[in-house]
């Protein structure tokens, strides 16, 4: 697919009266987008062709519906389907209600001025690391069941229950929640500040609103447009899950998508006409699911409109600035306890039940795993920088495109950036994967770090574009007046200034990457195993002390770059107050 | 009504270090009109929203409001009836005009369409007659200054706050919208505050002026004896 023409941001038209001298930059925004929206486009149709019958390879050269027969005739289907679709929406309404709520009663305490820079590490961690550490925890040997046990719930062993992999797929929403909730949060307060939302919270108070319900009816349906992208974003990936559902997830059946890697894993390769169409078939449930939160949106708006303007203040006084602390504490504890519990099996000796902690404890663990972990340690390490590094060359690009020719951003340039966001992994993931093939690189370190791009893209772009556009335009103006070069401006002005949150975005984009379990399982071919993967296939069974080793490492190497991306510019900027401000 | 009284003893403000208001003690009565008038970074917004429980939390306060005599200085914002207007409208962008108006009445008013009649008559009022479907945007700022003061009015204050309100419109517009806000609110027998740099507005106004805003580089900082319970 060609790339489209238009930049990513959008061009609408210039703003400035002389637009500044575009130069290398004005490729960035068709490079951008070619290098992440053509393999999605191509690896879906990639997926199609199969789900109809036509994949020459594997001996399919006829249009035909027998694949998608197969699929319909699959006994796990339904049960599978059901899983997918309940865990999905509960997931995904359960974070949205605990942001919103956590900002409705809160948004007026202290504790919210320092919210961000508290779930930052939470964001950071991969959603497999929580699973295993929740896993863990919630597991009836786990850290809860023992603290209880035996004086409260008589259990002298174990108890014989299924709590991590219930039937139901709670502990799949609750582990989703963990990690979802506090991406909604801070979405949420990126939007606050567009706004003014403090100046039409101190109208409705002064009017009589109490906070929680000011904040209900003036705040949240002016900011509901601005995360309703992200709320698509969490209810997709939710629905189409794969690490988090391997973990955490019931088996017989599993949810759709984790079924569908199943199947393409399967050794008979005729399955993968089955799973392509699955894999289709995953995609119309993400579109499907979309336009019915869509739908729920005009429903609540259409319902809610007479309550705005009906005149209740709210009442009582309890629900309030506690409520967003014990939520917040609650969320953050939880996240704490699972970190924590894996950091203490990977040290654990001997930890007989029910024990709250070892009675021994060795570094024994990590000494024999050494060297197992240092591969997928490296390949981690350098998949994630490889990626992180491209993306943010390509966001400075397209921003300082977007800046020089006097751009504005659009709503249809934020829509494309979502793409591989919306997109179940494993709708094109397969159909990308024959391409690579095709091509010959599957399997190839380009192919690897590529496939981390698509992903790791929309997260660094997302995170510097707000600081990028914010930057004081008369800083380059001046410097433009002192005889600089476009150029000259960018590297000594543009980006020492913005370095802070340059590193910042650099951070997210590692731990995107590092987190990452289908794209490496796929463009690697098999041949790279990171972390993720590891502790992901280890999670099925090893020894918990080993899990602990390789998921307390998935967890600590993404955190120990947004320690490095928050000392790195404190101490190059320690004498430079100006530019010790957050970013 | 001689309890709709809006008193202020004692209230100081501190950034930092630094004194912004010496201690003052005011007594609004009902429909009177003060002018507080002093230049900019003198601290008289930080009053007003000290008054109305906004204060940011990088003040220090001290001092009592009473509103109709009752302490109102420990409660949050929404339980002092105070009510408040700033240089900018802020309408809400996401309902219409009459919405707006609507978001002001109290609840108390249950029925449907005796809301709809108070929205109708303080349209009229503003010479706005059938504009309740109108999306606030499409106002002019006359217009929607106008509409904002009769929100704040129909949610039934018992004192006003003015926080340059006028000083965003045209010389023109201003003389009116003055005349507009000053006539409801001693109509009201509101007590009311008016913060202003503008001389002509604290004539208009046509009460007591207090100027604050004058520590000069010698005299003693006077800091406040009370502790500074009001602040938050």
């Amino acid at each position: 697919m060609a790339p489209p023409p238009k930049p990513i941001a959008g061009a609408v038209a210039p703003a400035g009266p002389q637009p500044r001298r575009a130069g290398l930059v004005r490729y960035a925004p068709p490079l951008t987008l070619g290098l992440f929206l053509a393999p999605i486009a191509a690896g879906l149709v990639g997926t199609w062709l199969p789900a109809a019958g036509w994949l020459p390879a594997l001996g399919g050269d006829r249009v035909t519906l027998a694949a998608w027969r197969a699929l319909l005739a699959a006994p796990e289907l339904p049960g599978a389907v059901r899983l997918t679709l309940v865990s999905g929406f509960l997931s995904t309404a359960i974070s949205f209600a605990l942001a919103i709520g956590i900002c409705a009663t809160g948004h007026h305490t202290a504790l919210f001025a320092r919210l961000r820079q508290a779930l930052t590490p939470l964001l950071a961690v991969p959603h497999a690391a929580i699973a295993i550490g929740l896993a863990f925890l919630i597991a009836p040997s786990g850290w809860i069941v023992r603290l209880f046990s035996p004086w409260a719930t008589g259990w002298d062993r174990p108890p014989d229950l299924i709590i991590s992999q219930d039937p139901y797929g709670l502990s799949l929403v609750f582990g989703l929640v963990i990690k979802e909730t506090p991406y909604l949060l801070l979405m949420t307060l990126g939007a606050l500040g567009q706004v003014r939302a403090e100046r039409s919270i101190s109208v409705a108070r002064a009017l009589g609103y109490r906070p929680a319900t000011a904040w209900l009816k003036v705040v949240l349906p002016q900011i509901y447009p601005q995360i309703r992208l992200p709320v698509y974003a969490v209810l997709a990936f939710s629905l189409s899950v794969v690490d988090v559902a391997l973990i955490l997830a019931p088996t017989t059946p599993p949810p759709l998508a984790p079924l569908l890697l199943h199947w393409f894993n399967d050794p008979d390769l005729t399955m993968r006409f089955q799973a392509a169409a699955g894999a289709s078939l995953q995609l119309g449930i993400a579109v499907a699911a979309i336009l019915v939160w869509i739908g729920g949106e005009r429903l609540v708006a259409a319902l809610a409109r007479p309550w705005l303007s009906a005149g209740g203040r709210g009442a009582g006084q309890g629900l309030g600035r506690r409520t967003a602390g014990a939520l917040i504490a609650g969320l953050l504890g939880v996240a704490a306890l699972c970190f924590a519990g894996l950091g203490i099996w990977s040290v654990a000796e001997r930890w007989r039940y029910p024990d709250p902690l070892p009675t021994t404890w060795t570094l024994g663990t990590w000494q024999s795993h050494a060297s197992a972990l240092a591969g997928p340690a490296w390949t981690t390490l350098w998949v994630g920088l490889a990626a992180a590094v491209v993306a943010i060359i390509l966001v400075l690009g397209c921003l300082e495109n977007e800046k020089r020719r006097g751009l504005h951003p659009s709503a249809r340039g934020l829509w494309l950036l979502y793409v591989p966001l919306l997109v179940p992994q494993v709708s094109f993931l397969f159909g990308a994967q024959i391409l690579l093939v095709r091509i010959g690189l599957d399997g190839t370190w380009l192919a690897l770090a590529w496939s981390h791009l698509l992903f790791v893209l929309p997260y660094v772009f997302l995170s510097l574009a707000d600081p990028y556009r914010a930057l004081d335009d008369r800083y380059a103006r001046t410097a433009f007046c002192l005889g600089a070069s476009p150029a000259r401006v960018f590297w000594r002005v543009t980006l020492p200034v913005l370095l802070r949150p340059a590193l910042a975005a650099l951070a997210i984009g590692f731990a995107v990457s590092a987190g990452l379990y289908l794209p490496t399982l796929f463009a690697g071919g098999g041949r790279y195993v990171t972390l993720t993967t590891e502790a992901v296939s280890l999670a099925a069974g090893a020894d918990r002390r080993v899990i602990g080793v390789y998921a307390f490492l998935q967890a600590g190497l993404p955190l120990l770059a947004f320690a490095a991306a928050l000392a790195l510019p404190a101490w190059l900027y320690r004498n430079r107050r100006g530019l010790s401000g957050r970013g | 009504m001689s309890a709709n009284m809006l008193q202020l003893r004692g209230i100081s403000l501190q950034l930092g270090d630094r004194p912004l208001l010496a201690p003052l003690s005011l007594t609004v009565r009902a429909g009177e009109v003060v002018t507080v008038m002093g230049p900019s970074g003198c601290g008289k917004s930080s009053l007003l929203a000290y008054l109305c429980g906004m204060l940011d939390p990088t003040f220090r306060a001290a001092g009592r409001v009473l509103v109709g005599g009752v302490d109102v200085t420990d409660r949050p914002p929404e339980q002092r009836r105070i009510g408040i207007l700033f240089q900018d409208d802020l309408l809400f962008p996401h309902l219409s005009v009459g919405e707006n108006l609507a978001f002001g009445l109290p609840p108390t008013v249950r029925n449907r369409r005796q809301r709809r009649a108070l929205v109708a008559a303080a349209l009229a009022d503003a010479e706005l007659a059938g504009f309740a479907e109108r999306d606030p945007a499409t106002l002019s700022g006359g217009q929607r200054a106008r509409v904002a003061l009769l929100r704040m009015l129909l949610s039934e204050p018992a004192a006003l706050l003015l926080d340059e309100p006028f000083s965003k419109l045209d010389a023109d517009l201003k003389a009116k919208f003055r005349h507009f806000v000053f006539d409801h609110a001693r109509r009201q027998s509101l007590p009311t505050l008016l913060v202003t740099h503008d001389r002509a507005d604290a004539v208009a106004a046509g009460g007591r002026i207090i100027e604050i805003g004058e520590f000069s580089e010698g005299a003693p900082a006077e800091s406040p004896s009370e502790s500074p319970s009001g602040s938050f």
